[in-house]
This record gives structure tokens, sequence and C-alpha cells, in this order.
């Protein structure tokens, strides 16, 4: 029965969703982009660090779709291999941001009084600083790599999903279904986790889909001034980075990177706008 | 409103003492030691501990920290760099205008494209002018601010030859970094602008200014506008923060002498006091734009005002 009404639910919003073209393109987009990640070692013709260097520099071609880079890499394979990369750091950093913000926040809003004041006055803090300039601070002390990249961009946007979980705990604590399971006798956190947390799922998800969005765009723009990822490592952004020597010469090596990065953003975005309209409650008819 | 302002200033000292506590105590934990960092790895360990001495890095955290603090309150020092042996504060002053002028001219470029486009958009809802704007201002929201620099870049100053590509001395050289930066507010500002214009443009009122014979133009802006202007300012407000980080990218790709350069170069060869430095004036910076915004909302909206006193 329940689990019924539940698939009802989600009909539902798949077709509120389905209304919205854009919505729907983007999310054929990110399923591609996903299977792309997945099928990159079958996609890409030559290996991602694979040197050639008697063909550096060679534009796009039959043989080097996107042709090849200053060590004669196959551009086109980097890029395919680049989606791994990407979406790792995407969804890793997004899964450090939600967990913590959601506990931090649904704490916050729960209990009320000095935890609320003491954890949101961290956040206030914490979003006091533009989100790449925090991020820039955490790398500068944890180091440079992969891990760490995720990490700093994951704990920079952690305020957003605090402050929207706060927002929706605090609309449903005084509800009635509260009440009834704390006269129930369940546990605090079992409320929170069972009752509160479901209820303020919608404005998580869609902060998630966009916050992927802000994740990948962060970490590309770290590893473009050389505090990210750094080569071989097939990743857009320091792809574009070591593309900009030769910008004069060779402007193709600067395309492709960028136009995947862009594409991959503009997919989570229109995707992130569409669920926004589709969990709204407000819209349904 | 100056007993507002007043407490607004006050409220700002918290969250900075905040920002400076959590920057010196991430570094604190940063892996490295500073004496070694500042003189070199020839440097003999009776040397680096007598530094270490000299410059009080035994002391404990707590004491550090309010050392750190009272410079910074007293004289206005925030220590000086590893790297080149002079004030942070110095390092700062220099590097602090060419930023501002930066995000400031960037932030005018998307005001001064995006409210307008946005009017027309709502006013002409569903034309072909809507809809061409629209779908720039999706690509906009998408585009890396970095990639747009680089074909700017390629477009105008390697291909036509028309505007210099780095540097940072005439009015000419801001002209790519501002609009490559401004690019993604103008198309936020823009999308704010449309939905807020459309949500008030079928308002009674504005049926009734129009019957009452008054121009279109007195209608859209006065009556229109006036009212939709909130969320706009507000959005601004908050592109602005994202201007001043984005800022750093755009230094770096047009070598322009800004924070977000310095902070940029400064971790690289671990120059921690500097990247403090930089955070903070960048945190000071933004925290004082919001309290523009919310003085600025007093201006616009009567109604505000009258809650502010």
């Amino acid at each position: 029965m329940e689990k019924k009404k539940k698939f009802a639910q989600l009909g539902d919003i798949w077709k509120r969703l389905r209304k919205n073209k854009l919505a729907v393109l983007g999310l054929i987009i990110i399923v591609i982009i996903f299977l792309v990640a997945i099928f990159a070692n079958f996609i890409a013709p030559y290996s991602y660090d694979q040197q050639d260097l008697l063909s550096c520099f060679q534009g796009p071609s039959a043989q080097h779709w996107f042709g090849t880079d200053e060590f004669g890499r196959d551009i086109f394979s980097r890029v395919v291999y680049g989606t791994r990369i990407s979406l790792l750091i995407g969804f890793v950093a997004v899964a450090i941001a939600m967990v913590i913000g959601v506990l931090l926040g649904a704490f916050s809003g729960y209990y009320g009084a000095t935890v609320d004041n003491v954890i949101m006055r961290l956040m206030d803090i914490l979003l006091s600083i533009p989100q790449i300039i925090l991020a820039i601070a955490i790398v500068a002390v944890l180091g440079n790599g992969l891990f760490n990249l995720m990490l700093a961009v994951g704990i920079s946007s952690i305020p957003h999903y605090a402050r929207i979980v706060r927002a929706s705990v605090l609309s449903v604590k005084d509800q009635e279904f509260i009440e009834a399971a704390k006269a129930a006798g369940s546990s605090d956190l079992r409320i929170i986790f069972k009752h509160i947390i479901p209820n303020c799922l919608a404005p998580i998800i869609v902060q998630a889909t966009l916050g992927v969005a802000m994740a990948i765009l962060t970490a590309a723009g770290l590893s473009f001034v050389g505090l990210g990822i750094s080569p071989p490592t097939p990743e857009w952004g320091s792809m574009l980075s070591s593309a900009r020597s030769y910008i004069r010469d060779y402007a193709y090596m600067t395309m492709f990177p960028g136009l995947a990065i862009m594409i991959t953003i503009f997919a989570l975005n229109v995707l992130g706008d569409g669920l926004r309209d589709a969990l709204d409650p407000k819209q349904k008819k | 409103m100056l007993k507002y302002v007043g407490k607004r200033l006050l409220m700002m000292i918290p969250v900075l003492l905040g920002v400076t506590f959590i920057i010196f105590s991430m570094l604190y934990i940063t892996p490295g030691d500073p004496a070694r960092l500042v003189l070199g790895d020839s440097a003999s360990p009776e040397a680096v501990e007598q530094y270490r001495e000299e410059q009080g890095l035994n002391d404990p955290f707590l004491v550090q920290y309010g050392r750190y603090m009272k410079n910074l309150i007293l004289h206005g020092d925030l220590g000086t760099s590893y790297s080149t042996k002079k004030p942070v504060i110095d390092l700062i002053k220099d590097c602090f205008p060419a930023t501002v002028k930066l995000a400031f001219c960037s932030m005018l470029f998307a005001l001064v494209l995006g409210i307008p486009i946005g009017i027309i958009s709502a006013i002409k809802q569903y034309s072909i002018f809507d809809m061409c704007s629209m779908a720039f201002a999706l690509l906009g929201i998408s585009m890396p601010v970095f990639w747009l620099g680089l074909l700017l870049t390629l477009l105008f100053s390697v291909k036509l030859g028309w505007l210099p590509s780095s540097g940072f001395n005439t009015p000419l050289h801001l002209i790519l970094p501002a609009v490559s930066l401004g690019a993604q507010s103008v198309a936020v500002i823009t999308r704010m602008t449309r939905s807020s214009m459309l949500e008030v443009i079928n308002m009674d009122y504005i049926k009734t200014a129009r019957a009452k014979g008054l121009h279109e133009k007195t209608v859209i802006i006065r009556h229109a506008l006036g009212n939709a202007l909130i969320p706009i300012i507000t959005s601004a407000g908050l592109q602005f923060g994202t201007l001043l980080g984005g800022a750093v990218l755009t230094e770096s790709i047009f070598s322009i002498p800004g924070i977000g350069r310095l902070m940029v170069d400064s971790i690289k060869m671990r120059d921690f006091p500097t990247v403090q430095g930089g955070v903070l004036i960048i945190a000071l910076a933004f925290s004082i734009v919001n309290l523009l915004v919310d003085l600025l909302y007093a201006f616009v909206d009567p109604r505000i005002k009258a809650q502010y006193k």
C-alpha cells in the first residue's frame, strides 16, 4: 500500500517533469554523459595518457576527432575519460555537502535554541566567504589532488544544504504528525530521520542537482588555475589550462574541453530548474 | 535608519571574527613548518628554532591567534608574507583596487545589459526577442567564466586584434575581463528581471495606471519596475559574491594583478599569511556589499524603510 502510494507520487512528478521539454533534454544529456563515463574505455579510441610525440598539435581529423595536444595525446579520448573525473567530483562533493549539511540543518531546525544559534552562525560565517574562495582556502590547507578537491568543494557548499533543510524542518516540525510520533514515544533521531528529512526531500533534490553543476564548475575552475587536478589526469579544467598556452596557434585545443563543461552544466541546470517546478506542490493542479 | 545601519555594522563584527578564527585555525593545522618555509631548506635546525621562538611560533594556538587579532585590530597588520617578506597589508593594498575595479565594471555591465533585456522580454513575453534572450541567458548561466575568457581572447585579440589579451593599464584592457566575468551575471539578472516583471505586470494597479492615461514608459518604469526591483537587487547583491570569486579565475586568464591572482600565487608558494589576508579582505568586501544591498532596499521600497526604524 505504502509502496504503491510512493510510486504514484513519483509518477505524478514524472508527468509534470515530462511536460518541460528543456528538463527532459537535460535528463537525456545527463544519461548520455553517464553512459560515456561508464563505457569510456570502449568509446575512447586511445588511452588518455598515451603520448605520440610524432603527432603533436594535429587539428581535428578522421583519426583524431578533436585533434591531439602538446604531447600528441588524443583530445577526444581525454574528453571522454574526463567525464568520469567530472562526474566523480560533482557527485562525491555533493554527497559530502549533502550528508553534513542535511544533518546540521535538521539538528539546527529541530532542536532550535542554542544548537540552532551555534550551527547557523557558523554557516553565516562560511557564507560570508564566496564559495570558490572558501574552496581555495581549503585547498591551501589540504593540498592538491582529486580527493582534496572533492572535499574542498564539498565543504564549501555545506551551508546551502544546512539552510534549506533548516527552513523546511521549521515548516514541518510543529505539524500534527510529528507530535503524534512524539506521543507514540519515537526518539528524536527516529523523528528526524523517519519523519522530518523525508518531508524535506524536494528542496534537497533540487539543490543537489544544481549543486553537482556548481561543484563541477568550481572544481574545473580550481584545476584551471592550477589548484586542483594536475595532468596527466584528464580533467576538463586542467586541459583548458594547458591548452591556454597554445591559444595563438592551436585554438582547437581550447574548444572541446570547454564545450564538454558547458554542455554538462547546461544539462544539470535545466534539469534542476525542471525538477524544482515538478516537485513544487504549489503548482499541482 | 542610522540605528539600523549601526546594528548591522555591529552584527558584522562576530561574523568577521569568525572568519579570522576559522581561516587562522585552518592554516594553523596545515602541515609544514612556517619557519622552514621562511628560512628555506638549507637553514640549520638551531636557526629554525630561534626563528620559531622569535616569531612566537612555539606559543599555544590561542596566544598566537590573540596576537594576530591584536596586531590586526590595533595596527591593521595582517602579518608578513613568507615569500616577499613584505607586510601582507601592503600587498593587499596594491592588489585590491584592480579586483574592485574588475568586479565593479562587470556588475555595471551586467546591470546595464541585464535589466533592459529582462524588461523587454517581460513586456513582449513569448516573442522572438524573448525566446532569444532566454536562450542566451541559459547559455550564459552554463558558461564557465574561464572558458568564455579564453574564447573572447581568441576572437577579439588573437583573430581580430582589436583588444589586448592581458595587462591592466587602460580602460581598453578592462573590456574583455569585465565582459567574461560579467556574462554569467547578465544571464542571472536578465532572468530575474523578466520573472519579477512578469509577476507585477498583470496586476490591477498597472491596468489602473494605464487607464489613467499615463505614458507607457512611465507605467513600465515607475509603476512596474519600481515594484519589481527588490528581487532584482537581491540577485545582483548575491551576484557580487560570485563576481568576487570569479575574479580569481578572470585575473589569472588576463594577467590582472588583483587579489585573486595574489591568492593563487601565494598558495602555490605556501605563503599562508597572504592567503589568510586575501580571504579576510574578500569576506569583508562581500559583507559590506550585502549591507549596502539591504540599505538599498529601503531607498527602493518605503515599506521596508518603515521597518528599519
